[in-house]
């Protein structure tokens, strides 16, 4: 492959510009030219260590260590969907039902996309599945931490309507069921909305990072169209399943709604 | 039919309230008063086994903790103060609505295709009565049946429940607070008074 090489102080032209923008930004008293310049920094410094893991990860080849970073990247991905609820389960259980969640759905998907579809020898091989699992792992964290942002977050709101059902003889599955719906839409719509406007709208990052680096357009978007479909079956296998599990945590063994199990937002 | 099960209360505890004993005999209403605040409507809320609570209640034999919560709920129903609705139209919250309850309540067929945005807030009290009751409980708790309705309404469901009450058997727990209803519709009348639950003599 003949990519054109990047040094660093070509690097530096585009950060000069970045520092520009900031200029521009302070003269204009947005109040953000700090945290612009702090989040370019952060993007060279993340970026250039995580350069260095993989670097290492690709020469060792070996399944323990693909395995470590797997697991590092899903503890950081189950802190962050906790991290985008407003109102989350106490006890452990925002992060919980968020990191199990996406270990069932993003790991079997990686891990059956790998053995079973793209078959690189062998199967682990870090430069199939580490980009795979990050893009699966990504987009799987937004779409759970959608849902169940919503779902507390309409529980809270409708709490006299679900009691309400509740009242009238009304089943846990059915008093919540409205609300169950909903959150588990608002999971699954953003991997559809993205479906729907690919190449049309948007030109998606892998692939073209993927003709960038030299690979046949064809190719190219066979590898994205596989992407997208195992990124939509992660994010809806693991909203599904972190939506049932959290809904039932509403509730308790006599099918009370217990928003005491709920935090309160931060201020 | 009517129902011949007795609702009955043994040492039920829910916050301040504790030991509460109460047994309702079928077709009985026993009337609940207290200021604001007393725990009326928790007592209610831990009889309908929406609260965690100390003490037991029964119906008939049965044991409030030995059936599936809905279960219990739909047979010892629970009608709040304000009622919530979910669905866009009256007639998906009510599925079978008898025409003679309707005119009795002061409404006719259609109101079953009316939005639920339109209703006010008496007519929302009164549909949410006979949302409960077409659901065939077995037992009632009122939590202030017609707070939000005039004078003449008032008396003209206060009317309707009582018959209804009476001719279904349902025993019935019936939060009040004005002394005139209590005295027309009460068997019994009881204060919550402090944690205490004392009986208040009635001319009945």
């Amino acid at each position: 492959m003949d990519v054109i090489q990047l040094a660093w102080w070509q690097l530096a032209l585009a950060a000069l510009m970045v520092v520009a923008l900031a200029g521009c930004t302070a003269a204009m008293r947005l109040g953000m030219s700090r945290s612009l310049l702090i989040a370019a920094a952060r993007t060279v410094i993340q970026l250039a260590l995580v350069g260095l893991v993989l670097e290492a990860l690709f020469a060792a080849e070996r399944l323990v260590w693909v395995t470590l970073m797997a697991l590092g990247m899903l503890l950081i991905a189950g802190r962050e969907v906790m991290a985008r609820q407003k109102r989350r389960l106490l006890g452990g259980w925002a992060f919980g039902i968020g990191t199990v969640a996406m270990f069932l759905s993003s790991f079997t998907v990686t891990v059956l996309t790998l053995t079973v579809i793209i078959g690189p020898e062998p199967w682990y091989r870090p430069q199939y599945a580490i980009p795979l699992l990050g893009m699966m792992l990504g987009n799987t964290m937004t779409g759970v931490a959608l849902a169940l942002d919503r779902l507390t977050d309409t529980a809270w709101r409708q709490r006299a309507v679900i009691e309400n059902r509740l009242m009238l003889g009304q089943r846990w599955q059915e008093a919540v069921g409205d609300i169950r719906r909903e959150a588990m839409r608002s999971g699954l719509m953003p991997m559809i909305n993205a479906m729907a406007a690919a190449g049309v709208v948007s030109l998606p990052g892998m692939m073209t990072g993927q003709i960038l680096a030299g690979s046949p357009p064809a190719l190219a978007v066979k590898y994205q169209i596989l992407v997208m479909f195992t990124i939509t079956l992660g994010t809806g296998f693991g909203t599904l399943a972190a939506v049932a599990v959290g809904s039932r945590r509403l509730f308790d063994g006599r099918q009370r709604l217990r928003l005491d199990r709920l935090s309160a937002p931060k201020a | 039919m009517p129902a011949t099960d007795v609702l009955r209360l043994e040492r039920l505890a829910i916050s301040e309230l504790s030991g509460v004993e109460l047994t309702l005999a079928p077709a009985e209403i026993l009337c609940l008063s207290g200021a604001s605040g007393s725990g009326k409507s928790r007592l209610l809320r831990a009889v309908a086994d929406l609260e965690p609570h100390g003490g037991k209640a029964l119906l008939g034999d049965l044991d409030q903790a030995s059936l599936p919560a809905h279960e219990w709920r739909a047979r010892v129903m629970l009608v709040p103060a304000e009622s919530h609705w979910w669905a866009d139209s009256v007639g998906e919250h009510l599925s079978q609505a008898d025409p003679a309850d309707l005119k009795a309540l002061g409404f006719t067929p259609e109101v079953l295709d009316w939005q639920v945005a339109r209703l006010s807030s008496g007519e929302k009290q009164r549909l949410a009565l006979l949302r409960a009751i077409s659901r065939e409980p077995s037992a009632l708790l009122l939590d202030e049946p017609t707070a939000n309705l005039d004078d003449a309404t008032t008396r003209r469901v206060e009317t309707w429940l009582v018959e209804r009450i009476r001719e279904r058997g349902w025993p019935t727990l019936w939060v009040a607070h004005d002394a005139a209803q209590i005295a027309r519709v009460a068997n019994h009348h009881w204060r919550i008074e402090g944690a205490e639950l004392a009986e208040v003599p009635t001319w009945t």
